[in-house]
């Protein structure tokens, strides 16, 4: 029974990895460039959370719907104004370019917050779910479910939206798209608006299970590449995938070897991946 | 009346002046500040520990040239990285910085350590216990704060002191180590000492995690299983809260979570952060003596600096760095590294803000007057418990479980 806890810890941490992974695979799968600010999106995302429940004392759920919203006006002027004078450049240059984007977000974090450690106070933030003998982290039920439902909206407006249509040919056929008077530009916009809601999203619910603080951003920047690379490039259902095999690895490979060695397991499972099938679990050849 | 300047006027008074502009000059040459370089890990990991420390930095700059010594203090941020404490220390010194006090952390006061010693600058440690540094042979270094085994002996020392106290003695405990150098260097020590410290409990499991992990759920679970009577934790202080809110949330309660001496439990933000779930917590490491009149002074000038905060021992030995800097250049009466060094060595300083006897340093740089006290969080406040000679409460152990806190 104790082994199941770990599962479903794993799990549970697992699917909110999926989340913010998610965003990173949908900027790729269509605009092709990679977001090397992702995690710093994220933090800022976390900040803002913080802030409104320090000032007002609202539930981080409460104001995800906010946060998620800024983030998408966020990343859809990025785009707008700044990436797509890039998407025609080397990637060096693309790269460069988000990096420095990541190293402003970092420094302005730390001016304006300093570098201590925040979380944010909930009633419910020590409690439990007693289910048998399964004791489920009620924060991280909450945070688990969000990210499920988080995904589900996304998937939907993909699969059923006009504009997630467009995306969609947009991403299979640039030109073809173009050719048939999309205004690829606008959906390059609204993707990468998507992308960064998506870490916005995921940044309020991991607010619930981790102390932000600005430099916490790199790692969780590596973890989603890992994540997404694992799962396939691009693909949506490819990074839950990525992420919860991720969350219960690292919590298997805690439990059962040595918890200083769970960072060693993703990055094994990672190679393992790429010798056997180089474009990832559910990735297109 | 007409007065005319002889020759014989003129010498007296050339030499009169002559006189009195050399004796300005060495008063001025005696009271010119010495210029200190301090190192602490202000941002990175480490950042709130480091800014811990950095408020005895803040103070120092105030408090000492109130007591009459003429200091100047320069500091930079190592970014809690050994690479960075390097290159800041090299800066340092091509700056003109005539002695260095830092860095907090082993691996950076390690790195720091060799820089000194290849330029000849004398390096105060203030807090870093890795026994290494002092075991090099390195003559410009000195530390005054316990190496890990000091602080595994004597904080082992006092497991038995609280049980005797409280009448309680588990049988089982879990050792929790941070896996950075200093956690290996202390669970080298606790291994060592355990044979002799005569101890009541065995040590059924002993879990390293990573010194940056966001979630530690694992690992207290992996405690949890092991069903010992008593959790031991060797840790920093983003890692300890995320401890203790996973016990909470997993319903671990064991006797007692108690550090052989390692920072964490003691801190600011741990009482912040955890509330009622900080209390009782307890800690054996050197501290700020409740029973020293200096110490007083210290910590009244840091309430009134920083209200809101927790005067620590980080605070406490960081000043105790600069104290140290500044009695030797009042003593040495010169900037000469030698002679900053020679007074080190003879360096005697009775009033003090931590508890323990006079600052002195052995052959090797290293202070050994430095005994560990027992700190428990009680009312949100670390609090001396044991020895009794300095306490200021009695300890509590076994500690109440967490549905029983207010």
């Amino acid at each position: 029974m104790l082994y199941l806890n770990i599962i479903v810890s794993g799990l549970l941490t697992g699917a909110v990895y999926g989340l913010m992974a998610l965003g990173l695979s949908v900027i790729f799968g269509v605009i092709r460039i990679v977001n090397f600010a992702h995690g710093e999106m994220m933090v800022l995302a976390m900040y803002g959370a913080y802030v409104v429940n320090a000032r007002l004392g609202l539930d981080p759920l409460l104001v995800l719907p906010l946060v998620t919203l800024a983030l998408f006006g966020l990343g859809y002027a990025l785009q707008r104004l700044l990436i797509n004078r890039y998407i025609a450049r080397p990637d060096h240059e693309q790269f460069l370019l988000l990096l420095a984007l990541a190293t402003i977000i970092t420094a302005s974090l730390l001016m304006g917050f300093g570098p201590d450690a925040r979380n944010v106070q909930l009633d419910y933030g020590y409690d439990s779910y007693q289910i048998g003998a399964i004791l489920l982290d009620k924060v991280r039920v909450f945070a688990a479910g969000g990210a499920v439902l988080g995904a589900a909206a996304l998937w939907s407006f993909f699969r059923f939206s006009r504009t997630g249509k467009a995306i969609r040919a947009c991403a299979d056929n640039q030109v073809g798209a173009q050719v048939v008077g999309l205004d690829v530009k606008r959906l390059y916009a609204v993707t990468f608006g998507l992308g960064a809601a998506c870490v916005g999203a995921a940044g309020c619910l991991l607010l619930l299970l981790v102390d932000v603080q600005p430099y916490i951003a790199t790692d969780y920047t590596l973890l989603a590449f890992i994540i997404v690379i694992l799962g396939g490039l691009g693909s949506m259902p490819g990074a839950l995938l990525g992420g919860i095999l991720v969350g219960v690895s690292e919590a298997l490979a805690g439990f059962l070897v040595e918890p200083s060695l769970k960072s060693a397991f993703s990055f094994g499972l990672l190679i393992l991946v790429l010798l056997v099938r180089p474009q990832g679990l559910l990735g297109r050849a | 009346m007409r007065h005319t300047l002889t020759r014989r006027d003129f010498g007296l008074g050339a030499t009169a002046s002559g006189a009195l502009l050399a004796g300005t000059g060495r008063a001025r040459a005696a009271i010119r500040p010495i210029k200190l370089g301090s190192l602490l890990p202000r941002s990175g990991y480490e950042a709130p520990i480091g800014q811990s420390c950095q408020r005895a930095v803040e103070l120092a700059k105030k408090m000492l040239p109130e007591m009459g010594h003429a200091i100047e203090i320069v500091d930079v941020d190592t970014e809690s990285k050994p690479e960075v404490a390097r290159t800041q220390a090299e800066k340092l010194i091509r700056e003109g910085v005539e002695m260095l006090v830092g860095a907090f952390d082993s691996g950076q006061s390690f790195a720091i350590a060799q820089v000194a010693e290849q330029h000849g600058i004398p390096f105060v440690i203030n807090i870093a216990a890795d026994p290494a540094i002092t075991e090099q042979g390195f003559k410009y270094v000195f530390r005054n704060f316990p190496t890990s085994v000091m602080l595994g002996t004597q904080g082992l020392a006092r497991f038995n002191d609280l049980f005797t106290a409280t009448g309680a003695s588990p049988k089982t405990a879990v050792l929790m180590v941070v896996n950075d150098t200093f956690g290996q260097t202390m669970l080298r020590g606790i291994h060592a000492l355990m044979p002799k410290a005569n101890l009541p409990f065995e040590i059924v499991d002993t879990i390293s995690y990573d010194p940056q992990a966001k979630d530690l759920s694992i690992e207290v679970a992996k405690a949890k299983a092991a069903k010992a009577d008593l959790l031991m934790a060797v840790t920093r202080l983003t890692d300890v809260i995320l401890i203790v809110r996973e016990m909470v949330k997993q319903r671990y309660e064991p006797m007692g979570i108690i550090s052989p001496g390692s920072p964490g439990m003691y801190q600011t933000q741990f009482v912040k952060v955890l509330g009622k779930y900080a209390d009782y917590a307890i800690t054996n490491i050197p501290w700020l003596d409740p029973k020293q009149a200096f110490a007083h002074r210290f910590e009244a000038a840091f309430n009134q600096a920083y209200p809101g905060e927790v005067c620590t021992l980080d605070a406490g030995f960081t000043f105790e760095g600069f104290v140290i800097c500044a009695d030797a250049y009042k003593r040495a009466g010169s900037t000469r590294p030698q002679a900053l060094v020679e007074a080190l060595k003879a360096t005697n300083i009775k009033e003090r803000v931590m508890i323990g006897g006079p600052i002195t340093f052995d052959a090797k740089g290293q202070n050994v007057n430095l005994p560990s006290a027992v700190v428990q969080i009680r009312g949100g406040k670390p609090i001396v418990v044991l020895p009794a000679e300095n306490a200021e409460l009695a300890p509590i152990f076994p500690v109440p479980g967490w549905s029983q806190r207010g």
